[in-house]
C-alpha cells in the first residue's frame, strides 16, 4: 500500500501545484525526486513530529493542501494535540497518512504499535477515515482525499485481502445471511469470511469508516437477525458507538471484536502471532461469533 | 494614539492574571500593525497580506486593542469580551476575529504553523511575510525547538519570529535566546522591547536568506 501511496502521490504532485506533503524523515526518500523538484512543497523536517503536523498546518493556512505521512505512533500518537489545534481548531484540511497499523511489524515492540490511532482521530470531530484492505484500494481513496479541503486519515497496512473493492458511497454488502450482520473494515476482511466460511451471516466490508454507513448496517440489519458483530483491525470497540446511533431505535445485540484493550501484549513475533492473541486470526473471530450467535439461543 | 490604545486594553478586565503578558507585547503589536505588517481590514483574506500570527496566546488583551485601533473589530466588542458569544475569549480564535491567523493559547504551536505557512507562501511564490510573536517562557516547549530548526535549514527569509522576553521561563536561557536562534542558522537581534524606533529598524531589516528573530527585551513588570 505504501507504494501505491508514494507513487500516486508523486503523480499528483507534479500535476497538482495546490498538494504538499511533509515527512518526518520516515519515507521522505520516497519524494527525493519530487522534493528537488517542489522543495517548498515536498518538505521532510527530519524527526520532528510535532513540526511536522505544524508545518502541514501551515501549508494548509497559506491555501495548499498537505499530506503528511509517518508511522502510526508517529503520525497520531506524538504529536495528538498538534493534530487537534494546528488542523481542527485552526478549522484547516489535511490528509494524514499512516503505514504500520495497529501492529504490521511486531518484532519493533509496543512503541511502534498504534491500534489506537483511530480512535484518537474519532475523538476529533469532521475527520473521514479511511481503512483500504487491499492496495488497488488506495489510489481512489487518495484521490478522493486530495481533491478536497476536508480532514482525512488514510490508514495504510502491510495487512491485505486478496480481492480488492472499488470505491463505494458506503459499506459493501460481500454476502448475505440471515443469522447476524458482520461488519468487517479493511484488511481484517478475509479473516472474517474465512471464520464465518460455514456460518449464515450477512457479512458487510467498509474501507470508509468515518463518516459511517449507518443506512447501510440498518439496511442489512432489516434482512438478518439484528445481531451485529463488529471485526475492526484496530482498538476493540471503536465504531461500537456508531453501530448504537445506527441502530439506536432498532432492539439488537452487539458484539465488538479487535485489539485487546486490557493489557498490553509484550511479544514480539509477527502479525499472524498478535491476531492470535487478540482473537482476531479465523478461528478466534470464528469462536467468539459462535460464541455470540450461540447465546441467543 | 498611546492613550487611545491604553483606553481600549483596560476596557478588558478579568484576566489580571495576564495583564503582564498582554502589556508586555503592546509596543511590539503597535509598531508591528502601525508600521511593519502589510494588512488592512479592508482586505483580511487577500493572499498577499503579511500574516502576524499571535502564538503567544495567553492575555491577547493587547492584541485585542492594536486590532481595534486598527479597524480589525469595533471598540465597544471589547467591552464584551469572554462573554458567551462575543468573538474574543481569553485565547483568540481565528475563526470568530477578522484578522486573526491563528487561534492559540495552548503554547507552542504558532512557531511550527508560521514555517509551514512561510513554505507555502514561498511555493506559490508569494513574498507576503510571517511574523509569529512567542514569550521567552513559551520557548521553553521543545515544539519550538522543532520549528526553529526547520526554519533555520530551510532559509526561510521571509520569517520573522518575534520573542517577547518579559523573564518567564523558569529556568532562563543560558547564552542567550538569541543565539539559541542563531546556531540555527537564523540572524537574530536583541532590542529593547519598549523602543519604537528601534523595533521598527530590527523588524524592517531586507531579507538576506536567513529567518530573523527579533527579542524584545521588555523585563519581567515587577
Amino acid at each position: 500500500m505504501r507504494v501505491v501511496f508514494a507513487q500516486a502521490l508523486t503523480k499528483a504532485l507534479v500535476q497538482d501545484s495546490r498538494l504538499a506533503v511533509v515527512t518526518a524523515d520516515i519515507s521522505s526518500a520516497a519524494f527525493g525526486e519530487v522534493r528537488e523538484r517542489f522543495p517548498d512543497r515536498v518538505v521532510n523536517v527530519g524527526i520532528r513530529e510535532q513540526a511536522m503536523i505544524g508545518v502541514a498546518g501551515g501549508l494548509a493556512l497559506s491555501g495548499l493542501r498537505p499530506v503528511v505521512h509517518s508511522y502510526a505512533p508517529f503520525l497520531v500518537e506524538r504529536p495528538y494535540e498538534q493534530i487537534k489545534l494546528d488542523f481542527g481548531h485552526q478549522d484547516v484540511g489535511a490528509v494524514l497518512v499512516s503505514i504500520g497499523g495497529s501492529y504490521d511489524d511486531p518484532v519493533w515492540g509496543r512503541t511502534h504499535q498504534s491500534p489506537a490511532d483511530v480512535t484518537l482521530i474519532d475523538s476529533l470531530p469532521g475527520w473521514t477515515v479511511h481503512v483500504p484492505g487491499h492496495p488497488a484500494e488506495v489510489e481512489p481513496l487518495l484521490a478522493e482525499a486530495l481533491a478536497g479541503d476536508d480532514r482525512v486519515y488514510l490508514r495504510l497496512s502491510t495487512r491485505t485481502n486478496s480481492t480488492p473493492f472499488g470505491p463505494s458511497e458506503g459499506f459493501t454488502v460481500v454476502r448475505t445471511g440471515a443469522r447476524a450482520v458482520v461488519l468487517a473494515v479493511g484488511p481484517i476482511l478475509d479473516q472474517v469470511l474465512a471464520a464465518m466460511s460455514d456460518v449464515d451471516v450477512t457479512v458487510l466490508y467498509a474501507s470508509t469508516i468515518r463518516p459511517f454507513d449507518h443506512a447501510g448496517l440498518r439496511a442489512a440489519v432489516q434482512s438478518a437477525a439484528p445481531d451485529v458483530v463488529l471485526v475492526e483491525p484496530y482498538l476493540r470497540g471503536t465504531s461500537a458507538h456508531e453501530v448504537a446511533v445506527a441502530l439506536a431505535d432498532v432492539p439488537h445485540r452487539q458484539l465488538a471484536l479487535g485489539v485487546d484493550r486490557a493489557e498490553e501484549k509484550r511479544v514480539y513475533g509477527t502479525a499472524p502471532d498478535h491476531d492470535r492473541l487478540h482473537g482476531l486470526d479465523p478461528a478466534g473471530i470464528a469462536r467468539a461469533v459462535n460464541a455470540f450467535l450461540g447465546a441467543a439461543r | 494614539m498611546e492613550s487611545r490604545l491604553a483606553g481600549l486594553f483596560r476596557r478588558m478586565t478579568g484576566d489580571e492574571k495576564h495583564e503582564w503578558a498582554a502589556a508586555s507585547t503592546l509596543d511590539v503589536l503597535w509598531v508591528l500593525y502601525d508600521r511593519v505588517l502589510d494588512v488592512s481590514p479592508e482586505r483580511p483574506d487577500d493572499p498577499d497580506r503579511d500574516r502576524f500570527l499571535l502564538s503567544k496566546g495567553h492575555g491577547p488583551m493587547a492584541y485585542y486593542a492594536v486590532l481595534a485601533a486598527k479597524g480589525f473589530i469595533a471598540d465597544d466588542v471589547l467591552d464584551r469580551w469572554t462573554e458567551a458569544g462575543s468573538p474574543l475569549g481569553q485565547h483568540p480564535d481565528r475563526t470568530l476575529v477578522p484578522g486573526v491567523e491563528i487561534g492559540s493559547g495552548s503554547l507552542g504551536h504558532g512557531l511550527a504553523l508560521g514555517v509551514g505557512t512561510a513554505f507555502g507562501l514561498r511555493a506559490q511564490g508569494r513574498t507576503a511575510r510571517v511574523v509569529v510573536l512567542t514569550g521567552d517562557g513559551e520557548l521553553d516547549e521543545g515544539s519550538n525547538h522543532e520549528a526553529i530548526a526547520v526554519a533555520g535549514r530551510h532559509n526561510l527569509d521571509r520569517l520573522t519570529t518575534v520573542v517577547v522576553d518579559n523573564s518567564s521561563s523558569s529556568h532562563g536561557w543560558p547564552g542567550g535566546i538569541a543565539e539559541r536562534f542563531a546556531v540555527e542558522g537564523w540572524r537574530a537581534f536583541t532590542v529593547d522591547g519598549h523602543d519604537h524606533e528601534a523595533l521598527y529598524e530590527a523588524l524592517t531589516v531586507e531579507p538576506d536568506g536567513r529567518p530573523t528573530v527579533v527579542v524584545a527585551v521588555v523585563g519581567s513588570g515587577e
